[in-house]
């Protein structure tokens, strides 16, 4: 279920997240959040579908707190789509999967 | 418009995916009804955002709120129900036929059983929305972790509000508890347990008129219930635990709701008004809300449903699109 997805962490997010040609939207997460639970499966499903397009990216807080810090995330779920190593657009909170496809449409299209 | 995706016409529909929506599908999927579910996006329901759930009977050492609501979606799922992680757009309960759409697609059913639950309330003051995410939450197992060795705030004086404020404790330096009046709805036990928490401080008698914050979240702007007087308490992060709102917007207008927004079901029983449609769980029950009383009722609303089709059956397949009548199982109002 989670081959679609790639991991990256405080270390590797250099290189794996700003450093990459492709749109990555990393989802920043955590074991203990329900609802990170629950739209785990809808970003496999995404990445899956959108392969040539985007890369979706794991970041457990938990582990790898200083990306986080840097990119203010106050809450989890948050999504940040990175385009050319900048943040060009984030989403906070579970949704549903027509509510971020249509979140990200404009990247996707 | 919804198009009709050439769907069966099922026995019955079920919306919604906290512990009443998926017992009603363990029962009904055993029942061999081949139940269809509607989880919506936020499956699992309100225990999604809880840690130890202690309460619930046949786990001792307490289980976590997700880990429950896990087992509880598989154990439907071994039974043969239909799991759809969709959310309804609309739901249609004249005639005999009901429908539901979701993602554009209409699905009818013979009955429906609606357990869509309850959704946190937020305050409603300025501020509020504009720093959801950015120091404002309704998810402390969520979010707590971001405020470490901060001064934070919890709104709210219920059972929620104890045990979410006594969970941050775990990270934060304080917790306010900013609280309307001087007396609680919380129980006993809750409140004890916050009491002695010396990380948590009391804001009683106070209102919030307002969160403050340019990025993210730097104080509250509070006002004093009994004297009018204002301030400013100077917190990181606030935590809503106002409470909850039935989410029966969907069926407004279709079935009774009290006042309050609560589907009205006949008493003893989880029979709607509207024949074949019956409701359980948080979204009619304003008294317990608690994970088992929202799975028992899951589990009478499957048998209640099971009774109701086996006694329409003949008449179903008798008058394949005609009206049902039902006379004798129009609910009693009250």
């Amino acid at each position: 279920m989670a081959g679609n997805t790639v991991t990256v962490t405080d270390a590797s997010f250099a290189e794996d997240v700003l450093g990459s040609d492709k749109l990555v939207l990393v989802d920043f997460w955590a074991t203990w959040c329900g609802p990170c639970r629950m739209v785990a499966p809808v970003l496999e499903e995404i990445a899956d579908e959108h392969a040539d397009k985007i890369t979706i990216a794991k970041l457990d807080v938990d582990a790898n707190p200083t990306v986080a810090r840097d990119y203010q995330v106050l809450s989890i779920p948050t999504l940040i789509l990175f385009k050319g190593g900048e943040p060009v657009k984030q989403i906070v909170g579970a949704k549903p999967k027509a509510a971020l496809l249509h979140d990200l449409a404009d990247y996707l299209g | 418009m919804p198009t009709d995706n050439n769907q069966p016409v099922r026995n019955v529909i079920i919306v919604g995916s906290g512990p009443a929506g998926y017992t009603a599908a363990i029962y009904s999927g055993r029942a061999q009804l081949e139940p269809l579910v509607f989880e919506g996006t936020q499956f699992g329901g309100a225990l999604m955002t809880t840690t130890d759930v202690e309460n619930y009977p046949g786990f001792k050492d307490g289980i976590m709120g997700p880990d429950v609501m896990e087992q509880m979606r598989s154990q439907a799922e071994r039974f043969g129900a239909e799991l759809r992680a969709e959310d309804v757009e609309k739901i249609e309960l004249e005639g005999p036929v009901k429908y539901v759409t979701a993602n554009g697609v209409r699905y009818g059913a013979k009955s429906i059983i609606l357990a869509m639950g309850a959704a946190a309330r937020y305050l409603g003051v300025p501020g509020e929305e504009r720093l959801l995410g950015h120091g404002v939450s309704a998810c402390a197992t969520c979010d707590g972790f971001f405020f470490r060795d901060q001064d934070i705030a919890v709104v709210g004086g219920g059972d929620s509000a104890m045990e979410e404020a006594t969970f941050l404790t775990r990270f934060a330096r304080s917790v306010t508890i900013i609280h309307r009046r001087q007396e609680f709805r919380a129980s006993r036990i809750m409140l004890e347990r916050a009491r002695a928490n010396e990380k948590i401080r009391w804001q009683l008698d106070s209102e919030v008129l307002e969160v403050l914050g340019e990025n993210s979240v730097t104080g509250v702007r509070i006002r004093n219930t009994v004297n009018g007087e204002e301030s400013e308490l100077p917190v990181t992060g606030v935590f809503m635990a106002i409470g909850h709102d039935p989410r029966s917007d969907l069926v407004k207008g279709q079935v009774e709701l009290d006042e309050d927004g609560y589907v009205l079901t006949r008493p003893h029983s989880t029979y709607t008004n509207v024949d074949g449609v019956f409701a359980s769980g948080d979204l009619v029950d304003r008294t317990y809300r608690q994970a088992v009383t929202a799975a028992g009722s899951g589990c009478s609303a499957s048998i209640d449903a099971e009774r109701w089709l086996a006694e329409h059956e003949e008449a179903a397949s008798a008058h394949v699109s005609a009206e049902l009548v039902g006379g004798g199982y129009a609910p009693t109002q009250n």
